[in-house]
């Protein structure tokens, strides 16, 4: 097995491991934090399959931002630690009749599909060049997703400042 | 390619190693004769006012959705950032563009009061 191999695996199983806390955890705090291995590990799996700005984007993004909203989340609700999680067993039948279409539909396709196997290129880094794409093919799209970002940003604001306003007239 | 993520491997392995190795040897070395003041969360520090497991205040959560559109702003700065000197003037005047939209929110949020903590 050489170097690549172990560090594909060893990030796989920190993905599915952690995702398997976060669905099978009894505490939702635990489910949050553990949420944040399993970003990591997507970040790194993304890494090796050479799409490292897409790895920068998840980190940011994922772990930076989003998990940090989600874990505000979960401080915002009334009992933390005592929560009743409600992960009984409904609908059996048809459930796993499903779960085996869909699995037996997803095996025959991996087992189809004519996988078409590259061989390892000479790989340099993405964000050189998508920072230069940016700015000069695609300066457009770019001002309209900020264009969007400003409309996000208006949209929170307004949120926000009703929010605020109300806990104020209490 | 992975050659050049061997300083981030190497961090992380250090990171995880000088934790578990500090914990356990503080543990397994430590002189250990506790009292109550020892035992409190921050010792030689606050008096702690309550429990941690405690509602939060919706003003945090408000913060965080402010700051995750600052965050999704970075990622289009950050390729630019990485060769600012071959892009020169153009790539310059373009994204402060990009940036003056930006900061039409940051301003609106600003003077909306958004940013106010009370």
């Amino acid at each position: 097995m050489d170097l690549y191999a172990f560090f594909f695996y060893f990030f796989a199983v920190l993905t599915v491991g952690s995702a398997f806390v976060v669905v099978f955890s009894r505490n939702i705090i635990y489910s949050a934090f553990a949420l944040m291995f399993t970003f990591f590990g997507v970040a790194a799996l993304y890494v090796l399959l050479y799409a490292d700005f897409v790895a920068v984007t998840q980190l940011l993004v994922y772990v930076g931002g989003i998990l940090v909203l989600i874990i505000f989340g979960v401080m915002l609700t009334t009992k933390v630690f005592s929560v009743e999680m409600k992960t009984g067993t409904l609908n059996l039948l048809p459930a796993t009749l499903f779960t085996a279409i869909i699995a037996g539909m997803l095996i025959f396709v991996f087992s189809a599909t004519d996988w078409n196997v590259v061989p390892d290129q000479e790989w340099d880094t993405t964000v050189y060049g998508i920072g230069a794409l940016l700015v000069n093919e695609f300066i457009l799209p770019m001002q309209v997703a900020g264009v969007l970002l400003l409309v996000a940003m208006i949209g929170a604001v307004m949120m926000a400042a009703r929010d605020w306003t109300k806990l104020k007239s209490k | 390619m992975l050659e050049s993520y061997y300083p981030i491997f190497l961090m992380l392995g250090i990171a995880v190693l000088f934790s578990v190795v500090m914990l356990k040897a503080s543990t397994l070395f430590g002189p250990k004769r506790p009292t109550d003041e020892k035992y409190t969360t921050y010792e030689s520090g606050m008096e702690p006012v309550g429990q941690a497991r405690d509602r939060f205040s919706v003003k945090f959560y408000m913060v965080g959705v402010l700051f995750i559109l600052f965050d999704i702003e970075l990622v289009f700065l950050f390729p630019y950032a990485v060769n600012f000197y071959e892009l020169g003037l153009f790539g310059f005047v373009v994204i402060w563009i990009f940036l003056a939209i930006q900061l039409i929110g940051f301003i609106y949020e600003w003077k909306k009061g958004a940013l106010e903590w009370d």
